[in-house]
């Protein structure tokens, strides 16, 4: 990265982050709504361990790995909603003006969505572990569990920066959040793939990246190291990421051409 | 005389119900991002607690006769319900940020028909849901223990719940008045809601979960809600009771709310 382009990246990451940390109404949901159905669900689905093939008797441990996921949903809303008025108030236009380079407006606009990320992350695995969740990889197991989950909420945030760019408009991002949270509700969320009874529920949520992103937060959680289910969690992490970016860069041009 | 009065009031409070609900409606109707999510939520709830949690069934203790679709039916139909009120709710803020609900209390011969209008489109906006709702539970295969009155009986339930959410919402919005206070609406009714036996029946349920449920008046409406559709009936009265108490006492709210409204417009 050149001096300009880090100069740049700088200043739009600076007033991403203090814009997302001045929002309570952004940071505020994104921790307690997930941490309160953690509570919910840990409570109500106890039982669940008793079923044979139950992969821990603790629900609270398999349960953990889902608000992570449920963040970075959020992050599709905070980071789209705050591009979205950027473009509703002309904000971006008059960036557009200058010699600001696309990668680093994208590039910068993420980093609220990183700070996100890792007080999210760090507040639900805190949370978990005092509530008496189990993290059978240790120390070393936390910190994956943290770059995981920025990465899932940077890869889903530049989704939201896509949404954004493609329509303008806060109300339509808004709007996609109960279809992100379809990929959520039909994953292996509430019990392990191979205890889904139902057949077609059980074929859809094979296929969910979802089941896999949260299959790697258990692995650590439960089991402790397991190579194939972190690497295959990173990786679907890291194409959310490149596939986010490569849109929301398309989406960005065009949407200059039409300024 | 005086019968005069009366027979003009009750005449006046039904053409403002009936205005204020056709309005509600219309936009409800002819607008995809009313309906679409009214319908699709509740579906989605539906598919995920009876589709991804049929295992449950299993857990030893769980011996709900009509199995687990019809078990998380009940708890859907209510969450619909409630959040149908809840969004009429949203819908009444609205009116009051545009200044259209200023418009209808200038207007209004009787200003209680405005609430009765909106609780009217809430419940039209309900069975809509409902309908396909209950389509889609019955080609899942949902099994269906009760009669044709103990299920007029669930569905009355649903009635009520739906009309205690939209009051308890039309209050808090017309207090409000800004959609900004569509969390207040809408998080007291989703943490009443998953503070209820929402996966397991409430003898499965131990620890703070159950502590909070047993005390919790939502319990007594799906006990009774899965009573009715499972063809034995429990705690019928209390349910009933609760379900009837809950809308005169949110009526209360509504109208003061309506009144605060009334001083600061």
């Amino acid at each position: 990265m050149n001096g300009g382009l880090r100069v740049q990246v700088g200043q739009l990451a600076r007033r991403s982050i203090l814009r997302t940390l001045r929002q309570p109404a952004q940071i505020v949901p994104a921790l307690i709504f997930p941490l309160f159905l953690l509570a919910v669900n840990s409570g109500g689905l106890k039982d669940a361990t008793n079923l044979p093939g139950f992969p821990t008797d603790s629900y609270l441990t398999f349960a953990l790995a889902v608000p992570f996921m449920q963040g970075a949903l959020f992050s599709v809303m905070n980071a789209g909603t705050d591009l979205a008025r950027d473009i509703e108030t002309g904000f971006l236009n008059r960036l557009a003006l200058t010699p600001l380079r696309g990668a680093a407006l994208l590039s910068g606009l993420l980093a609220g969505a990183v700070v996100l990320g890792l007080v999210q992350a760090v507040t639900y695995l805190t949370v978990g572990l005092i509530a008496g969740a189990e993290l059978a990889a240790g120390v070393g197991g936390a910190l994956v569990i943290v770059a995981l989950s920025v990465l899932i909420t940077v890869g889903f945030g530049s989704i939201g920066l896509f949404a954004a760019l493609r329509t303008g408009s806060g109300e339509a991002v808004q709007s996609l959040f109960p279809v992100f949270f379809v990929f959520l509700f039909l994953s292996s969320m509430a019990l392990p793939l191979e205890l889904l009874q139902t057949d077609w529920f059980h074929a859809i949520a094979s296929v969910n990246p979802v089941s896999y992103l949260l299959q790697a937060f258990r692995s650590l959680l439960i089991e402790g190291w397991n190579a194939a289910d972190l690497a295959l969690g990173f990786g679907i992490a890291a194409v959310v990421l490149a596939v986010g970016m490569v849109a929301a860069s398309g989406a960005l041009k065009t949407r200059l051409v039409r300024t | 005389m005086s019968s005069g009065r009366e027979g003009r009031s009750t005449a006046g409070f039904r053409t403002v119900a009936l205005a204020v609900a056709w309005r509600s409606i219309h936009n409800f109707l002819n607008n995809p991002a009313f309906l679409v999510p009214a319908i699709v939520f509740p579906l989605f709830f539906f598919v995920s607690f009876a589709g991804g949690l049929s295992a449950i069934a299993n857990v030893p203790g769980f011996d709900f006769p009509s199995g687990y679709t019809a078990f998380q039916f009940v708890f859907v139909l209510l969450q619909s319900a409630a959040f149908g009120g809840v969004f009429t709710g949203f819908a009444v803020a609205r009116d009051f940020e545009i200044g259209f609900a200023n418009r209808y209390l200038l207007a209004a011969s009787n200003r209680n028909g405005i609430i009765a209008g909106y609780a009217l489109a809430a419940l039209v906006r309900a069975f809509i849901t409902w309908t396909v709702l209950t389509t889609i539970a019955l080609i899942a295969g949902m099994n269906v223990g009760g009669s044709a009155g103990q299920i007029v009986a669930l569905f009355s339930l649903a009635v009520l719940t739906n009309v205690t959410a939209t009051l308890w919402a039309a209050g808090v919005a017309t207090r409000v008045r800004s959609i900004q206070g569509g969390p207040l609406m809408q998080f007291p009714v989703f943490l009443i809601l998953f503070l209820a036996p929402v996966y397991v029946p409430l003898d499965l349920l131990s620890g703070w979960i159950h502590a909070v449920a047993s005390i919790n008046p939502v319990t007594a409406l799906l006990e009774a809600g899965r009573g009715f559709i499972s063809g034995e009936p429990v705690v019928v009265a209390l349910a009933f009771a609760i379900a009837i108490a809950l809308p005169l006492l949110f009526a209360l709210w509504a109208r003061s709310g309506l009144k605060r409204a009334e001083a600061a417009s």
